[in-house]
């Protein structure tokens, strides 16, 4: 369990973007009601350049928060040492409001498979989670945020639900979580559940973010609506719908508009932003 | 049932292979779309980097073609390391051995010379050298001298015409490849990468300092090529693009 001493300061209740480098200068020039960014970890894990030099110029204006997609929390291997090395010395340097990861394993053996894959919820998954969890915040040195994936398939295996495995984390580790309405809008349309009642039974005490994004629409085997985490587009109607839901529970929360494929121009994903600053002024004070 | 994670990974980049026992829509019944949702992911993944990462030798294959070929990669050399940044160093080598492209000689050099301008844009920064050292230096102690060379700075060792396709296929205007050698040396000046046709004396010189020659010695690789070599007209592009952060002389 981790000292709540080590909490660094949180990101602003406020509208954040996923930062893409084409919007550098549209981001310093024109926020509009943009707070702070979200980078992934990993792609500022180079020696040095641009990259380095950007986010040095950036965290000047905004607040940081750090979105790891190679950590491979789930994995059933140990964490990978070199990883976690790299990801103290990002964390050192750059101080930023926030470190987040996955609920997902991405590295099998030395491979890295470069996507955000499934877990049964089983007690042998959430030791071994718990367990890596434990180690991120030791080393790291500052609680972290963990995500809820979006889900396409079932495991037979699993005894827990989605919802109590992520709060017995939180029992466990004393780690916060980041809620991704537009995941959970995905996995409850997949599996076949209400993104509602989700919610209802979700540990919204613990949040310390909430991410909004795209998806695309498919079907699977049987003609069952099959969604997928695509964060290519505007988010639709009901993850917006989700995330109001969400704020009325939590009360006003750090919101990111994920956009990470077909990145488009910055006054579509400023009006983005500026969806989820309206949302958030139409909340209580918590 | 437990679906270990060895079995999910076997599948997941061997189309041919069965899903996994244990995976299910939410009746309970077997899927093999949803699991075609991971396949598609990672494999779109790592085709994707590779593009991002191999642009010109994109252009060179057609679009179709290198996502053939990077569809082959990926599934024989999947990354090793979460930092994409670096993925698809094995391609060059993959190349070399690779049939179907064999007649396409210069195409393993031109991925050389791609994951090269790769490495000088995520290199360290380093302040660069102020040149005045060098001119203050007597000549006979400057030719014992030894140059540090910028993390920036990458050699590229070339039978083919590799920087005039690369120009020919990134920039507008730019004239046709010619049938030469062309060894290339990248630099970083600020924060772009930039490549610079060499002569096979200058690139014998390069590699002798990058291998902690002193001047002397790597004018001698040099002029092994080129009895004229000139080392003026390199030393000063080095100089000019901060490539250079330091020296050693013989009494340091």
């Amino acid at each position: 369990m981790l000292d709540a001493t080590l909490t660094p300061p949180r990101l602003p209740a406020a509208p954040g973007v996923g930062y893409k480098a084409q919007h550098f200068a549209d981001l310093r020039d024109a926020p509009g009601s943009v707070k702070w960014l979200e980078i992934h970890a990993e792609n500022y894990m180079g020696d040095g350049g641009r990259p380095h030099a950007q986010l040095r110029a950036l965290r000047e204006d905004f607040a940081i928060s750090v979105h790891g997609v190679g950590l491979s929390i789930g994995g059933d291997g140990r964490l990978d040492p070199d990883h976690l090395g790299r990801l103290k010395h990002l964390v050192s340097w750059l101080e930023p409001s926030s470190f987040s990861e996955h609920l997902a394993w991405s590295t099998h053996g030395a491979e890295f498979l470069d996507d955000l894959l499934p877990l049964p919820y089983t007690d042998a998954t959430l030791t071994r989670v718990a367990e890596h969890i434990d180690e991120v915040q030791e080393v790291l040195g500052r609680r972290m945020l963990l995500e809820n994936p979006s889900s396409y398939l079932a495991f037979a295996e699993s005894t827990w639900s989605e919802t109590d495995f992520l709060a017995e984390l939180v029992r466990r580790t004393g780690c916060g979580l980041l809620l991704d309405v537009n995941n959970v809008f995905i996995s409850a349309t997949n599996l076949d559940y209400t993104p509602q009642s989700y919610l209802d039974a979700y540990p919204l005490a613990a949040i310390g973010e909430i991410h909004v994004g795209g998806h695309d629409e498919d079907e699977d085997d049987h003609g069952a609506p099959l969604l997928i985490d695509s964060h290519g587009r505007e988010a639709a109607e009901p993850v917006w719908a989700l995330l109001d839901h969400a704020l009325a529970g939590t009360g006003p929360a750090p919101v990111l508009v994920e956009w990470d494929n077909d990145v488009p121009d910055w006054p579509t994903l400023r009006a983005e932003a500026e969806r989820a600053a309206s949302a958030l002024a139409s909340v209580p004070a918590g | 049932m437990t679906t270990t994670q060895a079995e999910f990974r076997a599948a997941l980049l061997d189309p041919a292979r069965a899903v996994p026992d244990g995976l299910t829509d939410p009746k309970g019944q077997p899927t093999s779309r949803r699991f075609a949702v991971y396949r598609n992911n990672v494999t779109v993944a790592l085709i994707d980097a590779l593009r991002t990462g191999f642009p010109v030798l994109c252009k060179l294959l057609g679009d179709q073609n290198f996502d053939q070929l990077a569809r082959l990669f990926a599934r024989a050399h999947p990354p090793t390391s979460p930092l994409m940044m670096h993925y698809g160093e094995d391609l060059p080598a993959f190349l070399d051995s690779f049939e179907p492209l064999a007649h396409i000689a210069y195409l393993p050099d031109v991925a050389r010379l791609e994951l090269a301008l790769r490495r000088a844009y995520h290199a360290a920064d380093r302040t660069a050298l102020d040149p005045a050292r060098l001119g203050a230096l007597d000549p006979d102690v400057l030719m014992q001298t030894r140059l540090h060379l910028s993390p920036t700075v990458q050699l590229v060792h070339s039978r083919w015409p590799i920087h005039d396709i690369w120009r020919y296929n990134t920039q507008a205007d730019a004239p046709k490849p010619r049938g030469i050698a062309q060894p290339v040396l990248v630099t970083r000046a600020a924060f772009d990468p930039e490549p610079h046709a060499l002569t096979l004396a200058q690139a014998a010189w390069l590699q002798a300092i990058a291998e902690n020659a002193p001047l002397e010695k790597a004018v001698d690789a040099a002029t092994a090529h080129d009895a004229e070599f000139d080392l003026g007209p390199l030393l000063t592009l080095l100089i000019q693009h901060n490539a250079l952060t330091d020296i050693s002389t013989p009494k340091d």
